[in-house]
């Protein structure tokens, strides 16, 4: 067998760092999104929706 | 010569085979399930937090799946369904696999604690621990009720959609989770009734190599009746209603009657017509779960228009 510069074994190996890849990028954005949701949501004491009332009755 | 013996094989997995591993079938299930969970809860979830929890629950249970095939890489060499999957064909070692399941598991527990809340972070965890564990390691090799013990791993999604939503369980999410815990056995020992795998080669008790055919039919019937109270009282609930009901009737009596029409026959009745009663109920307890939880969201979309519940 004549050796060859691309083995099908490379286009795996290709296609298992491009999916890391994709994946690894998917969650960085994720994560900013979430960031942005979060953040954005709380009120001017940094709780979260919701929580504003029940932190004031225990106050 | 590592190097040649290695490129030899041609063995190498690629991208699909780690997704193989996640068992995208059942994640379709999971994720279905714990969005309706997640949506008919009485509490409004952001779209983007909703997302991401349903993303991540998925990724747990694929997770919980890749652990399995880690533990389970013996049995699945020896069964012809299952010779294919990535580790007993060898494209993925073991080693790898388990690897792969606990990092995943880990993070999709975290992310959804994060997102969400801790409490259903820790279900999650509850759920994966209680599948690998409890169903995998333990039960699924000693006892003819392993199918019972799994499908409890199978029905906890909705809980932890619903938990995602509240921080907290309730009567509706425990009906819920009742609903997919008693549908599984009749399902899944319709499915061992035709399929007829070589489990007992692979030392898995199924009820059908245990106990024999006749009683697995019985046992399809006694737990068909026993998922209809669940199935209709989810209809009393607050995210019930009379659509609900309406359609969780139709679809047990259907269901009943597959099930009667199963117990009524013997295997020679089977043999004949190449199974094509147990075949025809496995088909339907698909559209019955599918049809249950999008009654739920029909309920919840009609609740919109000032419509739906009681």
């Amino acid at each position: 067998m004549a050796i060859q510069v691309e083995h099908e074994l490379h286009r795996r190996r290709l296609g298992r760092n491009m999916a890391l890849g994709l994946a690894l990028g998917a969650f960085v954005l994720l994560v900013f999104v979430l960031t942005i949701v979060k953040v954005s949501r709380q009120d001017e004491h940094g709780n979260p929706p919701g929580m504003a009332s029940t932190m004031e009755q225990g106050q | 010569m590592s190097d040649f013996s290695a490129i030899d094989t041609g063995k190498e997995a690629g991208a699909g085979d780690f997704v193989q591993l996640l068992k995208p079938r059942v994640m379709s299930l999971v994720v279905f399930t714990a969005f309706v969970g997640l949506l008919v809860a009485p509490v409004p979830v952001h779209p983007f937090v909703a997302f991401t929890a349903i993303l991540f629950i998925a990724l747990g249970g694929g997770a919980s799946g890749a652990l399995n095939m880690w533990y389970d890489a013996d049995i699945d060499r020896i069964m012809r369904r299952t010779q294919n999957r990535p580790v007993p064909a060898g494209r993925i070692s073991e080693g790898e696999a388990l690897g792969f399941g606990l990092a995943l598991s880990l993070l999709s527990c975290l992310m959804l604690g994060l997102a969400a809340n801790w409490f259903a972070g820790a279900f999650l965890a509850f759920t994966i621990f209680f599948y690998v564990v409890i169903y995998t390691m333990w039960l699924k090799r000693s006892t003819p009720q392993n199918i019972v013990i799994g499908g409890a791993a199978g029905a906890f999604p909705p809980m932890i959609g619903w938990a995602v939503a509240t921080g907290g369980v309730s009567l509706e999410s425990v009906l819920m989770f009742a609903l997919i815990f008693m549908w599984t056995p009749p399902h899944f020992w319709a499915l061992a009734l035709f399929m007829k795998d070589d489990y007992s080669k692979a030392g898995v008790p199924m009820l059908t190599v245990t106990h024999g055919r006749p009683a697995t039919r019985k046992h399809i019937l006694v737990y068909t009746l026993a998922l209809a109270p669940f199935a209709l009282a989810l209809g009393f609930t607050s995210i019930g209603g009379p659509v609900y009901l309406a359609i969780s009737v139709a679809l047990n009596l259907w269901f009943i009657k597959g099930a009667v029409g199963i117990f009524r026959r013997d295997e020679t009745q089977a043999e004949a017509d190449k199974y094509k009663a147990e075949k025809a109920f496995f088909a339907f307890s698909l559209a019955y779960l599918f049809l249950h939880f999008g009654a739920l969201l029909i309920e919840k979309s009609l609740a919109a228009f000032g419509m739906g519940g009681w």
